[in-house]
């Protein structure tokens, strides 16, 4: 195991108040993602896995403890650097998807790097087409969301979260809304990304899912109670291969 | 870099939702459009009435019978039956300053040549009236003071009286028409002159001599209305007072409060109207700039239910590294975009009108480089304005939250 975490929390609390209802998602949460790690955040629905996930994404505060995110202390950073962060450092897949509308896949891909300045609009056309490729959709880089299905969708959005080159790419629920086909499919490619050297947090549901990644963190009532390494990690590509021919419905 | 790819991103939105865009844009367009036929109407009507009095002579004065009416309440205002030829001969014999001067009397009446007829104004004048107000014959003859005297049956014709009853570019010189019945000699035609500031066409006009019409043709005594010139135009103003002397003196009046007639200089007559239709052009202005307010309002609304509508979009963007202000100038870019481009269709649009209702109503436009500049200055202004608002709300979301809308 490589001995530099990408994610870092310790004693990390979220509390939400409501008037008088104070809901407490995450009691102390200390976790450590390193380098190329695969991970499955899991547990029961309301266990504080949305919540970790916002916090980790710097889409969310937490209410107390600390984050170090590739070594920065998130906490010391301001709205405008937290969006720097969020730019250049992370990667985020959504359970649905978040495409912008009537906009075709390529554009949507090229999205993060119209918030980079570092970025002019040759390379940014390249990396575009370079991250729909690596999610086997290039020749669909014209199409519109509509035309897309939800698999495709979300392997755009995974171009999308891979493009600017992040040190981490994190999915609340990104199969969710796919069946077992399409949800191998999206696997598939996080395990190729993995492959190539991508830290991976996504959180699942589903224990058959959790078990093409790594590692297995559980959550329950807002903290980890069980947290083990996958002994031999299913393979997408192979699972896919036994599944039955895909169906055709007219 | 950065405020290219924004503008890359506000050009982006707005083309995918077409109808959207056309829709915000519309009030602006018709703002737009307004403010630049109002003010080419405005401008037009103006500086038309400027030009026309100045062609009239600098030192022109006009006499009317009548009370001055700036009173207000004065009763006995425009019983008009009150002056004479013997007036005119006075104020011609006893005021040194005067160059020229003509009676008038005016009238209307059907005339006839062959089978065509045509109504139109009659004038009586003499032949001063031609220096007065600068007006030539170039196709015949002015007719001459014996003739005037003798009451002669001759006339000057303008060229809309040529085209209706002889048919255009017909020669009239030496042809007889009928004025009421009473046959006149065509001897001249008029320089043609067009429209003047008040859409009336100076062409539809017949000439006489005075006292032709006076006698044959009204059989009065009394005199419409004197016009004259002064030597130069530093001496109107003593003209005035000289002919408002005379005429006292001959209408055994004491006090000029109760002086029953008007003396009107050019100037005079040309600053009322500029200031008229300036006043004009201002409220005309600003009746289209409230509707390009209104506008900004209509650009206002359908941005902050496009912005509730992008909620996810806008948290989208934020989770994938957007910062306020790059929300905010996105919004704003959409905003001065669709006024712009509003603008410059209500441009095209206003001089379009405006060139219509030129046309059509025969109202003199001018479009000024300023006039184009403040429709495109207030729509920006507009944009930026009214975009502000919604823009701000947008980047004022919280990106977790933005995300969670639904
Ligand atoms: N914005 C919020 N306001 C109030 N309470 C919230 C908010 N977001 C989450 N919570 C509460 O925090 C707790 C954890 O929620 P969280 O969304 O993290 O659960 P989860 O593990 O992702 O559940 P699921 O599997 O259903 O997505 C829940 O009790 C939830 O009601
Ligand atoms: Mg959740």
């Amino acid at each position: 195991m490589n001995d530099k975490p990408v994610i870092e929390t310790r004693d990390l609390t979220k509390t939400y108040t409501m008037g008088d209802i104070v809901v407490k998602a995450l009691r102390g949460t200390s976790l450590k993602i390193y380098e190329n790690e695969f991970v499955a955040i899991m547990g029961p629905s309301g266990s504080g896995k949305s919540t970790i996930m916002n916090i980790l994404g710097c889409l969310d505060v937490a209410t107390s403890g600390d984050y170090f995110l590739d070594g920065i202390d998130v906490k010391k950073n301001t709205a405008n650097q937290l969006a720097d962060l969020r730019n250049q450092k992370i990667g985020f897949v959504f359970q649905a998807y978040n495409l912008l509308p009537r906009t075709p896949a390529i554009e949507n891909v090229e999205l993060p790097m119209l918030y980079n300045p570092n970025i002019n609009a040759k390379e940014r056309r390249e990396r575009a087409l370079e991250a729909l490729r690596s999610v086997g959709l290039l020749e669909r880089a014209a199409s519109m969301p509509n035309q897309l299905s939800g698999g495709q969708q979300q392997r755009v959005a995974i171009a999308r979260a891979i493009v600017n080159d992040p040190v981490l790419i994190l999915a609340d629920e990104p199969t969710g809304n796919l069946d077992t086909r399409t949800s191998f499919e999206v696997m598939e490619i996080f395990q190729k990304m993995n492959a190539l050297g991508k830290t991976i947090a996504l959180v699942t549901h589903e224990p058959d899912i959790a078990e093409f990644t790594k590692r297995n963190v559980h959550f329950r009532d807002g903290s980890i109670f069980k947290d083990e390494m996958v002994a031999n990690p299913r393979n997408a590509t192979e699972e896919l291969k036994k599944l039955p021919p895909k169906e055709i419905t007219i | 870099m950065r405020f290219s790819n924004l503008i890359k991103i506000a050009y982006r939105s707005l083309m995918k939702n077409k109808l959207r865009t056309i829709l915000t844009m519309i009030g602006i367009i018709i703002g737009v459009a307004s403010i630049v036929t109002m003010m080419g109407i405005g401008e037009g009507s103006s500086s038309s009435i400027k030009s026309s009095f100045s062609s009239l002579g600098v030192n022109a004065i006009m006499i009317m019978p009548g009370a001055q009416n700036n009173g207000g309440v004065r009763s006995d205002a425009g019983t008009g039956q009150n002056m004479t030829v013997e007036d005119a001969d006075a104020i011609r014999e006893f005021c040194p300053d005067i160059s020229a001067l003509s009676p008038i009397v005016r009238t209307s009446a059907q005339t006839v040549y062959g089978s065509q007829n045509w109504h139109t104004s009659i004038f009586g004048v003499n032949t001063e009236y031609f220096t007065v107000r600068n007006l030539k014959i170039p196709k015949g003859t002015c007719f001459t003071m014996a003739e005037n005297k003798s009451s002669a049956k001759v006339c000057i014709i303008g060229e809309t009286v040529v085209t209706n009853l002889f048919g255009a570019g017909a020669n009239a010189l030496g042809q007889t028409i009928r004025i009421n019945k009473i046959p006149f000699r065509v001897i001249g035609i008029l320089e043609k002159k067009g429209q003047n500031s008040f859409g009336q066409d100076q062409d539809d006009v017949i000439l006489g001599p005075f006292y032709t019409v006076q006698k044959r043709m009204l059989g009065t005594t009394n005199v419409g209305q004197i016009i004259a010139s002064s030597t130069n135009e530093k001496v109107t103003n003593k003209a005035v007072d000289e002919i408002t002397e005379i005429l006292m003196q001959r209408h055994k009046i004491l006090d000029p409060e109760d002086a029953d007639f008007t003396i009107r200089t050019q100037s005079e007559i040309s600053n009322i109207f500029g200031s008229i239709s300036t006043v004009l052009g201002v409220l005309l202005t600003i009746m289209a700039f409230i509707s390009l307010i209104v506008g900004g309002i209509g650009i206002m609304n359908i941005m902050l239910v496009s912005i509730t509508e992008r909620t996810r979009e806008i948290g989208l963007r934020m989770a994938i590294g957007a910062k306020g202000k790059d929300i905010l100038l996105q919004f704003l870019i959409e905003a001065v975009f669709l006024s712009l481009i509003g603008g410059f269709i209500g441009l095209g649009l206003g001089v379009l009108f405006s060139n219509l209702v030129g046309l059509f109503a025969g109202w003199p436009i001018i479009i000024t480089t300023n006039s184009v500049i403040f429709a495109f200055g207030s729509a920006t202004f507009i944009g930026i304005i009214f975009g502000y608002l919604p823009a701000r709300k947008a980047a004022h979301m919280r990106p977790i939250e933005a995300l969670r809308y639904e």
